[in-house]
């Protein structure tokens, strides 16, 4: 197997954007991850799209082969891929194209993903977001996917006692790092007040524990890391790659309060780079609410069972902290464009370890884990980066 | 959803018809024609069969920002319900206090309208789940099946 490296990243602003599409989003972020990688488009052997929804969005599919037309790929006939597993999308076609270069099949890939969830209404993106659970079986019995990991929540509240402070933690945590995040859809802070005041979504979780629908695109060039120094001087390696599903529904999983399939596709990450938990200098997770958060902490093993909510309390996982957590701001703060967020996570560690963060730079960034699910975490994949 | 999408579930939905393995010896809602702990043996080993409809509440929630189509509900209370017989569904819980409802209570399964594709459009039925201790209260009025249909 080859290694390989990550020798360029792209970001666009997320937020409502409702003067950009998502042709356009895709070509803006996928040119500034060529630029910066340094390479032209007859170098690029693969193009893989993470995109959750644009058939109930933008009702248009084929994503692929439209990011491949707009992005100029199409005079070199490139290969392109679209790779779908709900919020998981990005994630999960990062890893297609890291599986194809350590294969041996191509040099390099341009893994981009795009969403556009603001051009519908409220109520639809939510609506597609629930999409992600079993539409037939929970979406259609009238669960919501707040709904869902409101009863996650309310499991975790009782068995380990977690609190209102604590969950209001998270997401004061990650408004926190998002004011220091130019591309942030929400890059201000908030007050735990403000937080454990907003209006109920689904109870306990209030409108402040949850991520937004939001529009936005990121983009990486993967690279064999053989020949990622003939482009950049500043490449970061891919060292672990882990992926694992689950049950679909919720109500299918022995315990509410888990989410097995991030423990899982966790423990084949570490175990495909040798590394563990006390390696980790940073770590990016998928926050689409507060209780995920705390949760994919402890199935990462950051924090035992039970005890996140409290250490996120006490600032363990801020900025300066023990294992600095969303320093992107997550999904709660710097917005949750479904099939591109796995790549924006990636993007921020990237920055990160280049030591490229600005105000939120991480000191001494080495080694940084990013952690995207799906659904009720149904699909989980996480990497592992490692400056060089 | 399509007329045929919801057609093909009608007994699963309307009268609670899931599945029992008869090599695990264990239930299964929705129906399966395949168990996934038993694997490949369990085909063909799958027998249809009808749920008691009573269980527990697991876990719930009110629900305030309504799924599409349950506005007109709203506060409303989604819950996991582990029936008798051990599987578990999500469904909603009716006619109560949506506030009142925790995890232990007892349940009941009802026919209810779960919603409609628009005016002209099919309504689709299911089951939803009552508290068992509140059999007796004043039905919701708005939310008994439509009998015309």
């Amino acid at each position: 197997m080859r290694e390989v490296s990550i020798i360029g990243i792209g970001i666009t602003k997320f937020g409502e954007l409702w003067d950009k599409s998502l042709r356009q989003l895709g070509l803006e972020t996928g040119l500034a991850a060529i630029s910066d990688a340094g390479i032209k488009s007859k170098d690029i052997d693969a193009l893989y799209i993470g995109n959750m929804a644009a058939g109930s969005t933008l009702q248009q599919e084929h994503v692929s082969a439209l990011m491949a037309d707009y992005c100029g790929l199409t005079n070199h006939n490139v290969p392109a891929t679209r790779v779908e597993a709900a919020s998981a999308s990005g994630g999960l076609a990062i890893r297609q194209a890291y599986m194809a270069i350590a294969g041996g099949f191509i040099d390099i890939a341009v893994v981009g993903g795009a969403e556009k969830m603001t051009d519908v209404s409220d109520s639809e993106s939510s609506y597609t977001v629930s999409m992600g659970s079993d539409e037939q079986w929970e979406s259609k019995a009238g669960a919501t996917f707040a709904s869902l990991h409101a009863m996650m929540t309310q499991s975790h509240i009782e068995q380990y006692g977690t609190t209102r402070e604590e969950m209001s933690a998270v997401s004061v945590k990650n408004h926190y790092h998002a004011s220091m995040n130019p591309i942030a859809q929400f890059p201000f802070t908030v007050s735990a007040e403000a937080v454990s005041n907003s209006g109920l979504v689904s109870s306990p979780l209030r409108m402040l524990d949850c991520a937004p629908n939001s529009d936005g695109a990121a983009a990486v060039i993967l690279c064999a890391t053989e020949k990622a120094k003939k482009y950049s001087k500043k490449s970061i390696k891919i060292i672990g790659s882990g992926q694992a599903s689950d049950t679909l529904s919720l109500h299918h999983r022995q315990h509410l309060n888990q989410m097995p399939a991030i423990r899982v596709a966790a423990k084949r990450a570490f175990k495909s780079c040798g590394k563990k938990v006390s390696d980790l200098d940073l770590i990016e997770v998928h926050d689409n609410f507060t209780i995920s958060e705390i949760i994919a902490l402890e199935e990462i093993g950051i924090f035992r069972r039970g005890k996140a909510a409290a250490k996120i309390l006490e600032g363990e996982t801020k900025l300066g902290g023990k294992i600095p957590t969303n320093t992107s701001g997550g999904l709660k703060a710097r917005g949750h464009a479904p099939g591109a967020t796995g790549i924006a996570q990636v993007v921020e560690v990237v920055q990160q370890l280049r030591g490229e963060a600005g105000d939120r730079q991480v000191k001494d960034a080495k080694i940084g884990m990013v952690e995207n699910h799906g659904g009720t975490a149904a699909t989980a994949v996480i990497h592992i980066l490692e400056s060089e | 959803m399509s007329v045929p999408r919801f057609w093909r579930e009608l007994d699963t939905r309307y009268n609670l018809i899931g599945s029992y393995c008869k090599i695990t010896k264990t239930y299964h809602y929705p129906r399966r024609s395949f168990n996934p702990k038993a694997g490949r043996e369990s085909i063909g080993s799958m027998k249809d069969y009808q749920f008691k409809g009573i269980g527990k509440i697991v876990n719930s929630t009110v629900v305030y920002q309504a799924q599409t189509g349950y506005e007109m509900f709203g506060p409303y209370c989604m819950a996991i319900v582990k029936l008798d017989e051990g599987p578990m569904m999500t469904t909603q819980i009716v006619d109560c206090d949506p506030n009142k409802v925790k995890p232990g209570m007892k349940v009941k399964s009802v026919f209810r309208k779960l919603g409609e594709d628009s005016e002209s459009g099919i309504l689709h039925y299911g089951t939803k789940f009552i508290l068992s201790e509140d059999i007796e209260v004043e039905e919701d009025n708005e939310n008994l099946p439509d009998i015309e249909v």
